[in-house]
């Protein structure tokens, strides 16, 4: 049994949450809501530092809370590692005695191999010997996650892990988080209110709203669902996971193959064959009924039209299905009746641009 | 300057200042930790008891103890029973007399310094496999070191410092129950006014010597909350 089944019923008057999720058991899902979606409450009663009154939590099969059976295990005996919101690092202990002072207490023989790795991947050797104090909070945030990584959890629980820190040091711990994601193999459930991090971050998406799981699904999927309020917000977008395949260094630019076609990019500096994540937004595509012959979009491809929402704003949410790949797209209600879009209609996309996630 | 009397009453101050200390520090700690940590209703009935001795006249204290302890008493005919006798006018009931009288003094210093530390470092503690006590041991204890060096210092000299519970539960006994509050109290009794400043002098130096250093170490090492 290689996934996560949890299930909490909490209610605190005020608040409640009822959630019953089933979870891939590899790769980073993120459980994104506003503030007050309980989706860090969830996290608390994953990892056993909230207990849910009704509960039944599995991880790859071993049972961590089973409430019919009144089994509640506490915290310090689940294989987990935690990534809390502030690095909450041990003042007193230096980052090579924080880092220790999880892999002394498993009874898993310590990896020094995968150490020095983790160490390596987070960019923290040199800091060894400091004091929690005498580190910047980007630091603190990679000594956090190495010390959780290092024991080589079952599951790696992160709540909001950036959340504390400028957008600097945001962008200094991203690429830190995309990394760990291709080097280890250790499912993450990944707690944001960012839709930065979701698409630059999640391959599945658990949406929370007031306590009770609103999505649940593949990142691609669920984004382009439009019974969700994320397909109208402005911001709407969708991301597709592209390879590159050629560069044409003459016009600067690169050509990418996505699960049902090929696309034009601005240069990349990647290797041919390295798999990237490019986010389309729904406002930079635009819908025709045949190929334009004179134009200088560069990436028109044939789509098919999956379902159309009008919202309140004169604006119509277009869902196509472009080869494998789902994509959004925002037009007026105007353009849309005159096209005479429907649901099941051949079409052509095309797409102004694009922005690369990683 | 000082008599033999005198140095007799420094050490027998000395010892039941030091083993009171220790006392409380053993008993103190749980209590504060649990203080702090409980959900329990009648919460405020356990502060507001562990703080009565920081109200009370120290003859009322001495009293109600010399009461239980007494032939009569509850804890009297408990520790008859055992065949320990009685406790007032021995060592061992100025030693009791003193743990309860500088209770507060020990536990309140390190509530403060537990509430410092907040939940924060013992969740951590505990996603990193650790289990409650081993938490205890390895985070609470080292992250509040200003809170029991305070809670140390305060007790030790606040016992040194007691006179009206001593002289209700321990009388005058020299050698068993004759502290130097009391001494100083006998020489002035008896016009030995010299006398008295020798001892007063002492205490007056020690006392002030050890507060200098609780706050100078406080001020150079504060252990700071962890965030």
């Amino acid at each position: 049994m290689t996934e996560i089944i949890a299930q909490f019923k909490l209610d605190y008057g005020t608040f409640k949450l009822d959630v019953d999720l089933r979870l891939p058991s590899s790769g980073i899902t993120v459980l994104f809501g506003h503030s007050g979606s309980g989706k860090t409450t969830l996290l608390r009663c994953i990892a056993g530092l909230q207990h849910a009154p009704q509960g039944f939590l599995s991880i790859n099969g071993n049972l961590w809370q089973d409430s019919d059976n009144k089994l509640f295990l506490p915290t310090h005996k689940r294989s987990l590692g935690y990534v809390f919101q502030e690095a909450n690092l041990f003042a007193h202990l230096t980052v090579l005695d924080n880092l220790a002072y999880g892999l002394k207490r498993i009874i898993q023989k310590p990896n020094t191999e995968k150490f020095n790795q983790i160490i390596e991947l987070l960019g923290i050797e040199h800091l060894m010997e400091r004091m929690p104090e005498r580190l910047s909070g980007g630091e603190r945030q990679r000594v956090a996650i190495a010390r959780a990584l290092v024991l080589n959890p079952d599951v790696l629980l992160m709540d909001e892990p950036l959340a504390s820190l400028d957008s600097q040091r945001k962008q200094e711990i991203l690429p830190f988080l995309t990394r760990l994601h291709g080097e280890l193999n250790i499912p993450v459930l990944y707690v944001t209110h960012s839709q930065q991090e979701v698409a630059q971050l999640a391959d599945y998406l658990v949406l929370l709203a007031n306590g009770n799981v609103q999505a649940a699904g593949l990142l691609s999927d669920t984004l382009s669902r439009l019974d969700l309020p994320q397909a109208q917000d402005r911001q709407a977008a969708s991301v597709w996971h592209v390879t590159v395949i050629e560069h044409e260094a003459a016009y600067r630019l690169t050509r990418v193959a996505f699960a049902g076609g090929e696309l034009s990019l601005p240069a990349i500096d990647a290797a041919l064959g390295i798999s990237l994540r490019i986010q389309i937004y729904a406002r930079d595509v635009s819908i025709t009924l045949e190929v334009a012959k004179a134009t200088s979009i560069l990436n028109v491809l044939p789509a098919t039209i999956t379902n159309i929402v009008d919202d309140e704003d004169g604006q119509s949410v277009v869902r196509l299905q472009v080869g494998n790949s789902p994509l959004l797209a925002h037009i007026t209600r105007k353009s849309a009746q005159l096209l005479a879009l429907k649901t099941g209609m051949k079409v052509y996309v095309q797409i102004k641009g694009t922005s690369i996630l990683n | 300057m000082l008599s033999l009397a005198d140095i007799d009453a420094l050490w027998l101050t000395f010892k039941v200042a030091s083993l009171a200390t220790t006392i409380l520090l053993l008993l103190g700690t749980p209590l504060a930790w649990w203080l702090v940590r409980t959900q329990f209703r009648g919460k405020s009935i356990c502060n507001a008891l562990v703080a009565l001795p920081l109200v009370l006249p120290p003859s009322v204290l001495g009293f109600y103890l010399l009461v239980l302890m007494g032939p009569r008493g509850l804890v009297g005919k408990l520790t008859t029973e055992l065949g320990m006798g009685t406790l007032p006018f021995t060592f061992a009931g100025l030693v009791v007399a003193s743990v309860l009288y500088s209770l507060p003094f020990v536990v309140q210093p390190l509530q403060t310094a537990f509430t410092a530390i907040g939940d924060a470092p013992l969740e951590a503690a505990a996603t990193l496999r650790a289990s409650p006590l081993d938490t205890f041991f390895t985070v609470v204890l080292p992250l509040s070191r200003s809170g029991f060096l305070t809670a140390a210092i305060l007790g030790f000299t606040h016992t040194v410092g007691e006179f009206g519970v001593v002289l209700m539960v321990g009388g005058n006994i020299p050698e068993k129950t004759r502290v130097v509050s009391v001494q100083i109290y006998n020489h002035v009794e008896a016009m030995e006014y010299g006398q008295a400043h020798g001892l007063a002098g002492v205490l007056l130096v020690f006392s002030f010597l050890v507060l200098l250093l609780l706050y100078s170490t406080l001020k150079t090492n504060p252990v700071s909350p962890l965030k």
